[in-house]
């Protein structure tokens, strides 16, 4: 049992998603490909918490397992826990899951174009989702045109009758937001929401996000790679590596204290705006296959502190502060931090190992 | 007047006015009804082991310009010069002869290479075309070019499939400084990586533009990636250059108010920062019906900004030293203000610098 672990504290009102153990298999014929292995975490009310990494890390496969939508040779294995509100949505029957599909939990996708039906107009795609949870057509079509108006498109009742490529990319955007939020849900989570736009409307659209989030008091789990719109947006942040949750920090420690020897890289690997350096730092190597993740901590070929211990013993969670986890021995041996492989560089150089 | 930076060295790379307009067509007859005005006007330098970064959103022909000036897609009008040699009314021979000396690294590592080729063969194909290696001779060559893009000769008999994406981008590279040339177009060469692996591809450009003197084109939607790897910067906006200056310069003291706004969206990975954003209301308009006069006008946030904007079409003109930028509201300008009152003005152009850095 390791429910006590987590920035979890005693005060701390029960929250409205708690994943324990989610594990998510997929049964390919290159082996079992183990996208999310182990992975527990939850979400207060009106929170927004950053889940990142990098491609394969598992990220949405996490956020796809919340909503059962793991379709074989994918399962989510024996074990794992899901609670929503109260539920528990690993027993629940489908058409329990169905009226919190879309209601109480809802998804916005990356790609606003393939996440639309290109053949309904946007306003009769918002309002089957209000029909769908027992909204008259009328009833609907207004929510719909109300909705397009709350998330910012101007002149709401003659767009609703568009279709998705008559708008832009940063419109499409807004309508699945207006579709994600039409029947108030409790939770919404967005993955990669700003990814496939521009910058300008990338800000336009997370600005949105956060005076939905103050309006109606949504809890966000927020999936990206860019640390930039985490920094900006979430209060709360969980780094993903290998199918598990690495670290888990507010923040502001994060982002001024990251223990994690992943976090870290990734801290140092990104450009900033207003910083020149003569050369990036890089984390070598690429993120093993899923099927064949390493024994012991499984960073360790990339990492530039790692020691026989990392090889023999996969590292737990430890509590590195009021809130913070790592997945990292350094825990337990600080000072090895002070002394990095002077192989990292000749390896960063050489890239492929 | 070429709108270029003094500079008393030839440049490797001259481009004057290029102009690429998409005909729409439409009826049974295809007739021409309108055009998409892909790129407008757009002159630039490429110094020799230069990088000069060209930036911009989706559809403002930051690829378009890319593909023009090395005459993969054919011009509506201006000119290209490469050390000295114009390549728009070259034949087609002595162009490809030419080609060997300007490469491109394109963005999507899955689709830009041939699924069938192995990476040796990928590789080779340059080598064979312009006759530089045969034989062995062309075999430690690859073996050479895969080693100093970080690759094992080993993978040489793989094929593209087998590779991630930061690898497959390393083959494309590879295969680019095969014919060894002397100017790289890099077309968006990191956007399809993750943030590590990013890393490791920059870094690699940047190692064997310092080894070989290399000159690259390096376009961009990410401004913090440019910003790391620019000697100088070219903003474009719906088909043109609206600024261009010094990396530092441009990054400082944007001049340009889109500059400024898209340096202001950026996110910052600093939880604690609190900066002042210039959020651009609407969309980009459509380059098939450009805005009158300065075409980013319908967004613009300067507060000077009048009529005059929406008739007058800025030039591109110093505004400080090596600083050009497109803005009849930022001083200094040659555009007067008995001009702009003429045009329907009612705001004098002032110096209008918002806070960018972080408070």
């Amino acid at each position: 049992m390791n429910s006590a672990r987590g920035p979890r504290t005693a005060d701390m009102p029960k929250p409205l998603l708690s994943i324990q153990d989610l594990r998510t298999y997929f049964y390919t014929e290159a082996g079992v490909a183990r996208a999310v292995d182990g992975v527990s975490l939850h979400i207060g009310t009106g929170e927004t918490v950053g889940l990142v990494g990098e491609s394969g890390c598992g990220k949405s496969v996490t956020a796809m397992s919340v909503l059962r939508l793991i379709q074989p040779p994918g399962r989510i294995e024996a074990g794992s826990r899901l609670e929503f509100e109260g539920r528990d949505l690993m027993t629940i029957t489908d058409r329990e899951l169905r009226g919190i599909r879309g209601a109480r939990i809802a998804m916005v996708f990356q790609e606003p174009m393939t996440a639309l039906n290109p053949v309904f107009t946007v306003g009769d795609q918002i309002a089957e989702v209000v029909r769908i949870h027992g909204g008259t057509r009328k009833e609907a079509w207004d929510k719909a045109v109300e909705m397009l108006g709350v998330v910012g498109i101007p002149s709401p009742a003659d767009r609703a009758g568009d279709y998705p490529h008559q708008l832009s990319g940063g419109m499409r955007q807004r309508v699945v937001i207006a579709m994600a939020l039409v029947m108030n849900p409790a939770l919404v989570i967005a993955d990669e929401p700003t990814t496939a736009l521009d910058v300008t409307i990338q800000a336009q659209i997370l600005e949105l996000l956060r005076d939905l989030q103050k309006k109606f008091g949504t809890s966000i789990l927020l999936i990206t790679h860019d640390l930039g719109v985490v920094a900006e947006t979430a209060s709360r942040v969980i780094v993903m590596y290998g199918g598990e949750v690495v670290e888990e920090a507010l923040v502001e420690t994060l982002f001024d204290q990251p223990h994690h020897p992943y976090t870290e890289g990734l801290l140092r690997a990104m450009p900033r705006v207003g910083e020149t350096r003569e050369r990036l730092s890089t984390i070598p190597g690429t993120v093993p296959p899923s099927t064949a993740w390493p024994a012991g901590c499984r960073f360790r070929d990339r990492c530039p502190y790692s020691w026989d211990r990392c090889e023999k013993e996969h590292p737990a969670l430890y509590q590195i502060g009021s809130g913070h986890v790592s997945r990292c021995h350094l825990a337990e041996d600080p000072e090895r931090r002070a002394h990095p492989h002077p192989a990292l560089v000749e390896r960063a150089a050489e890239a492929l190992t | 007047m070429r709108p270029t930076v003094a500079n008393v060295a030839m440049p490797l790379v001259s481009v004057i006015g290029l102009v690429k307009h998409f005909p729409i067509k439409s009826g049974v007859f295809g007739r021409q009804t309108g055009a998409v005005k892909a790129v407008n006007d757009v002159s630039f330098d490429v110094m020799a082991g230069e990088t000069l970064g060209l930036v911009g959103e989706s559809g403002c022909g930051k690829s378009t310009t890319g593909r023009l000036v090395l005459r993969l897609i054919e011009a509506t009008s201006g000119d290209v010069s490469f050390d000295g040699h114009n390549l728009m009314t070259m034949p087609r021979r002595d162009l490809r002869r030419l080609r060997r000396r300007m490469q491109i690294v394109f963005q999507d590592p899955f689709s830009s290479l041939n699924p069938r080729m192995t990476v040796d063969a990928i590789v080779r194909e340059g080598l064979t075309i312009h006759k530089l290696a045969e034989g062995s001779a062309a075999d430690r060559r690859v073996t050479q070019l895969l080693d100093e893009v970080g690759l094992r000769p080993e993978y040489a008999s793989r094929f593209p499939h087998e590779f991630s994406g930061g690898q497959r981008q390393r083959i494309g590279i590879a295969r680019a400084l095969a014919v060894e040339p002397s100017f790289i177009v890099c077309d968006e060469p990191v956007s399809a990586l993750d943030v590590s692996v990013q890393a490791q591809v920059i870094n690699l450009l940047q190692d064997l533009q310092r080894d070989r003197g290399l000159a690259y084109l390096f376009i961009a939607h990410d401004l913090s990636v440019v910003e790391h790897i620019a000697d100088r910067v070219a903003v474009m906006y719906l088909g043109k250059i609206v600024e261009l200056a010094k990396r530092d310069d441009l990054y400082r003291e944007p001049l340009m108010p889109y500059t400024q706004a898209l340096l202001s969206a950026v996110p910052v990975p600093e939880p604690r920062a609190k900066k002042a954003r210039i959020v651009l209301t609407g969309d980009v308009p459509s380059p098939a019906n450009l805005p009158s006069g300065c075409v980013f006008h319908p967004r613009c946030q300067h507060p000077a900004k009048d009529a005059a904007c929406s008739a007058i079409v800025p030039p591109l003109e110093l505004k400080a030293p090596g600083h050009l930028v497109a803005c009849i509201k930022q001083t200094p300008t040659a555009v007067s203000w008995e001009m702009q009152k003429e045009a329907g003005g009612t705001h004098q152009p002032t110096r209008y610098l918002p806070v960018l850095q972080p408070t």
